[in-house]
């Protein structure tokens, strides 16, 4: 390995080859952050990654790099699932390797994470000191009293983390390498934080705001192509989420293909009828947005979950096959997923499916969607039949990750109406001093992917 | 917006009354309050203009600055703010109880009895709205700086002896009332309106006048007419009938009435008239009672309206939060502290962001066990749910080495909540904190199935009164009902690297 230059992350393609490969490209990036996490000049290496770009896979091999230095490495995540998703991961790369999982007295580890013999569970950090890796959530990591520093950490999910669960855990390590989608769900706070906007140490800020805000030194390292998202949804969630670190997909237009069963006679309700025409329209282009009457509704509009559920149980009763680089599979429950912004909504849907027999298929919000991937996403559309368009609802990470959860297509249900509603609707949160603009801001974006959506349109009558 | 406060609003359009959204005050009311009525001078952030203040709800006391433009009639103006203030903020300070607690020595490990002083009661103050907390608050930070003559080098400009003494204080108040749950510093209008709901947007309730007019309606009339009436209505001299409760003043007062009596003042003390000045400035002081005076009254009634609520049962708790704050600063104060800095490093921002959800969590929480109305929401919301008890099995967790109570509860219930079996739900209202887990759901007959898990005490058979029986009614809650404990912070001058280091 060369001597790497800590400040100049290598995403830039090399003059030498004028087309790598999306493959040649990804493994340079791996290849530029590995080297500044362990000899770089900086305390700190960030790693920007779009949805879907191999950050689980970078982290899982930065960690095994850094066990093989010989020193100790702690890993922090923010969920317990994500905990247990990582030590199976690192586990089934490694199975020599032995893993500590701390956890909470409240929280036991999921049988994914201890069907490995190589895996430790415990609640106290003493008992797991010794291996060369020990993982949990940032909530746990706080609570770890004093200790020797570990040489190494990796912080996963770095900017869902809050910025002041970094303060509590960065003593607790020497180096760090922050791993993170910048484009997904800020964190956020239950009560008002205006009296730090604009300060570097804003305690409700996210990790790596801070991080970088401190250490200016600090160059974000990014991942250039994302392998989840297909040929068709990539340049849209770009475009609209990241216009400054553009990314590309892994595959090509034709590469991913959604097969799938004929649809009903001309028996079927209307709803069911317009179902299945998205559901033609999505494994044709990869994209479906299913329309409802424009209309003022309740969160937990009926209709629109109604026709949720008619899109999901349609899709299961034609059966598709999905086509990929992978080989081709049946599209079954377990690869399906519902997005909402809201619980009860999410709630609601849950319901819907129950009462059409359909049982398998994740439904959540966003946040907690976040990190997830599915063959196919229903998502219903944060703003449909809302009066208003609030902060929360404009959120940009919010759409972000409802829209890149799928390898092959995203069906979008919605009421007519949201233009008009997000032009009567301008973004009028106050200006903070201080505070760097996120870009693109939700209103942006939003419109951004309606437009898009525009040409894959079925309304229902 | 939550379902029921949406109902609830939709029901005062109706009625033409604003409805209530609480059975009992969530907040903490004292026997005698300090009303201030500020009002700040337009162009310039937080440049005072009046204030009406005061304990005796008959006599309130009017401070004006007749030239807001000028920095000595400002600070001379937050002096006698401090003469007014600052004996009822120290009067608390004398009559103490003490708390008696072991601690550890950190070096030998002994256990001694400490003895701690909590304040037996501490000022509240009153302001109209949010504005007027806000006012409050950069009065405190353009005066907690400030040097007076009694510093070792009073600069050019010393201010007033106690001037600083007033912005420490109004600084202490105004960030504690961002503390959830908090009633040391009590904007009136985000008080009404946590407990009515009105017929207007939550944006509109912001103006006290409105407010009230919704609340209590003229006799015979409807809150729309009424509230229409206090924002809109205008004397023959295109004069609101209703002046709105600051801190700024209606553009049209400014126009017609105020700036010409500043420039006749101005004119008179450029004239150097003392006699005529004085004059002049009564003026100022008539036009800018007239405005404050009615606000004043609709405090007081305000204040009324909220005592015809019975106290909810956690709302003292919350003042001790309250009183503990108020002897810190007390100490703080007496032990010479410097003033609260202008920024919060990292690890302050930190701690006090933590304290604030705590708080918010905790009050959210004592809300809905002290309110029917509050905990209706969460019902609706799914996420708790009230019903009778029809059955009740004994039954026994055998693995360990003696058996323990896991009684089966059976419960029926018309709410909805949103838990699958093996969910865990936690009891509202019992003898003790009591965790259980949904066993079985018959969501059509809404009969849960749920097995005590702990709070029946340390025997085979549980302790009396722990269990509910078959008929009582009970309440389940699926979030737990206390606040989590905060993880520890390092200290501010073990700041990590992450974090910019040590503060300088």
């Amino acid at each position: 390995m060369t001597t790497p230059s800590p400040s100049s992350p290598a995403t830039s393609t090399p003059t030498s080859t004028p087309t790598p490969t999306p493959g040649e490209q990804a493994d340079a990036a791996v290849a530029a952050i590995l080297a500044a996490a362990l000899h770089g000049g900086e305390r700190g290496t960030v790693v920007d990654s779009p949805p879907g770009a191999g950050k689980s896979t970078l982290v899982v091999r930065a960690a095994r790099e850094l066990v093989a230095t010989g020193e100790r490495l702690m890993i922090v995540a923010q969920t317990n699932s994500q905990v247990d998703d990582l030590v199976d991961r690192l586990a089934e790369a490694d199975p020599a390797l032995a893993v500590g999982r701390l956890h909470g007295s409240d929280a036991l580890p999921s049988e994914i994470a201890m069907r490995h013999p190589g895996v430790v569970a415990s609640t106290k950090v003493g008992d797991l000191r010794e291996l060369p890796v020990v993982v949990s959530t940032a909530a746990k990591w706080q609570w770890v009293k004093e200790t020797d520093p570990w040489r190494h950490a990796i912080v996963d999910e770095a900017y869902q983390m809050r910025s002041d669960a970094l303060l509590a855990v960065a003593r607790l390590f020497e180096r760090a390498l922050f791993v993170g989608d910048p484009g997904q769900l800020d964190p956020f706070s239950i009560v008002g934080t205006d009296d730090w906007a604009g300060q570097h140490h804003d305690p409700s800020q996210s990790a790596v705001v801070t991080l970088l805000a401190h250490n200016p030194g600090i160059v974000p390292h990014r991942l250039p192509v994302s392998w989840r998202l297909p040929a068709s949804a990539a340049p849209l969630v770009s475009d609209a989420f990241y216009p400054f670190t553009p990314f590309r997909a892994g595959t090509e237009p034709g590469d991913r293909r959604l097969e799938l069963g004929p649809p009903t006679t001309a028996s079927g309700t209307t709803l069911e009828q317009a179902a299945d025409e998205v559901l033609d329209v999505a494994a044709e282009s990869g994209w479906g947005l299913l329309e409802l009457p424009a209309r003022l509704t309740v969160r937990t509009d009926p209709e629109a979950v109604a026709a949720v559920a008619a899109v999901v149980a349609r899709l299961l009763a034609r059966g598709g096959t999905a086509h990929s680089e992978r080989g081709s599979a049946p599209v079954d429950a377990d690869r399906i997923a519902v997005g909402t912004a809201h619980r009860d909504q999410a709630a609601a849907v849950r319901g819907a499916l129950a009462a059409l027999g359909v049982t398998g298929v994740t439904v959540d919000t966003a946040n907690r969607l976040q990190g997830r991937e599915y063959d196919v996403t229903v998502v219903l559309h944060p703003l449909s039949g809302r009066p208003d368009a609030t902060a929360f609802h404009l959120e940009t990470g919010r759409l972000c990750v409802l829209a890149s959860r799928h390898r092959h297509a995203c069906i979008v249900v919605t009421r007519a109406g949201i233009p008009e509603l997000l032009d009567a609707h301008p973004s009028t949160e106050p200006v903070q001093l201080g505070v760097v603009s996120k870009f693109p801001d939700g209103w942006e974006a939003n419109h951004a992917v309606l437009e898009h959506l525009r040409r894959f349109r079925v309304p229902v009558r | 917006m939550s379902l029921l406060s949406t109902l609830a609003r939709l029901q005062a359009v109706r009625s033409g009354v604003a409805q209530p959204l609480a059975t009992v005050r969530h907040r903490h009311l004292s026997e005698r309050p300090f009303v201030l009525v500020p009002l700040a001078a337009a162009g310039e952030t937080g440049a005072p203009l009046a204030v009406l203040l005061g304990q005796d709800r008959q006599h309130p006391r009017l401070l004006t600055v007749p030239q807001p433009l000028d920095r000595d009639l400002r600070f001379a103006f937050l002096a006698r703010v401090g003469d007014e203030l600052l004996p009822y903020l120290e009067s608390f300070g004398g009559d103490v109880e003490l708390l008696e607690r072991s601690v550890k020595d950190p070096e030998s490990g002994e256990k001694t009895v400490e003895v701690r002083e909590l304040c037996a009661d501490a000022p509240q103050l009153v302001v109209p709205n949010p504005g007027g907390v806000e006012l409050l608050g950069l009065f405190g930070r353009s005066t907690r700086f400030r040097r007076t003559a009694e510093d070792p080098d009073p600069g050019p400009y010393p201010a007033p002896a106690r001037v600083p003494l007033l912005g420490r204080w109004l600084t202490h108040v105004s960030d504690r009332a961002n503390v959830p749950g908090s009633s040391m510093l009590l904007p009136l209008t985000t008080t009404l309106a946590r407990h009515w709901a009105t017929g207007q947007s939550s944006l509109e309730d912001a103006h006290l006048g409105a407010l009230l007019a919704w609340i209590s309606p003229p006799e015979g009339g409807r809150g729309e007419e009424a509230a229409l009436r206090a924002e809109n209505g205008r004397d023959e001299r295109g004069q609101l009938l209703v002046p709105p409760a600051g801190p700024a003043t209606d553009p049209d007062f400014d126009s017609l009435l105020l700036a010409p009596a500043i420039t006749r003042y101005d004119a008179a003390r450029a004239a150097q008239d003392e006699r005529l000045t004085q004059a002049r400035a009564e003026e100022i002081d008539a036009l800018l009672g007239a405005v404050l005076l009615p606000v004043w009254h609709q405090v007081w009634q305000g204040l009324d309206l909220l005592r015809t609520l019975p106290p909810g049962a956690h709302v003292a708790d919350r003042w001790e939060s309250d009183r503990w704050s108020y002897t810190g600063h007390r100490d703080r104060v007496a032990a010479g502290e410097p003033p609260q800095p202008l920024h919060d490093d990292a690890v302050t921002a930190a701690r006090r962001l933590a304290q604030r959800e705590r708080e918010q969590v905790r009050v959210d929480l004592e809300e809905a066990l002290d309110d029917p109305l509050a905990m209706a929401e969460h019902r609706l919301a799914g996420q708790a749910f009230a019903g009778e008890v029809v059955e009740v099995q004994p039954a026994y967790d055998t693995s360990g080495r003696s058996p323990k109570p896991r009684p089966l509860v059976t419960v029926r219930t018309e709410d909805r909540p949103h838990l699958d079996p093996g969910g865990e739900a936690h009891r509202a209202g019992g003898p003790a904190s009591q965790k259980a887990q949904l066993v079985e759901l018959d969501a059509e007959a809404g009969l849960l199935t749920l097995r005590l898990l702990n709070g029946m005490g340390r025997k085979k058979e549980p302790e009396p009164g722990t269990v509910p029986e078959p008929g009582e009614q009970v309440c389940f809650t699926l979030f737990e009902l206390a606040p989590r404990q905060s993880a520890p912070l390092p200290d501010p001058e073990d700041t990590p690297w992450t974090h910019g280091g040590p503060p300088k």
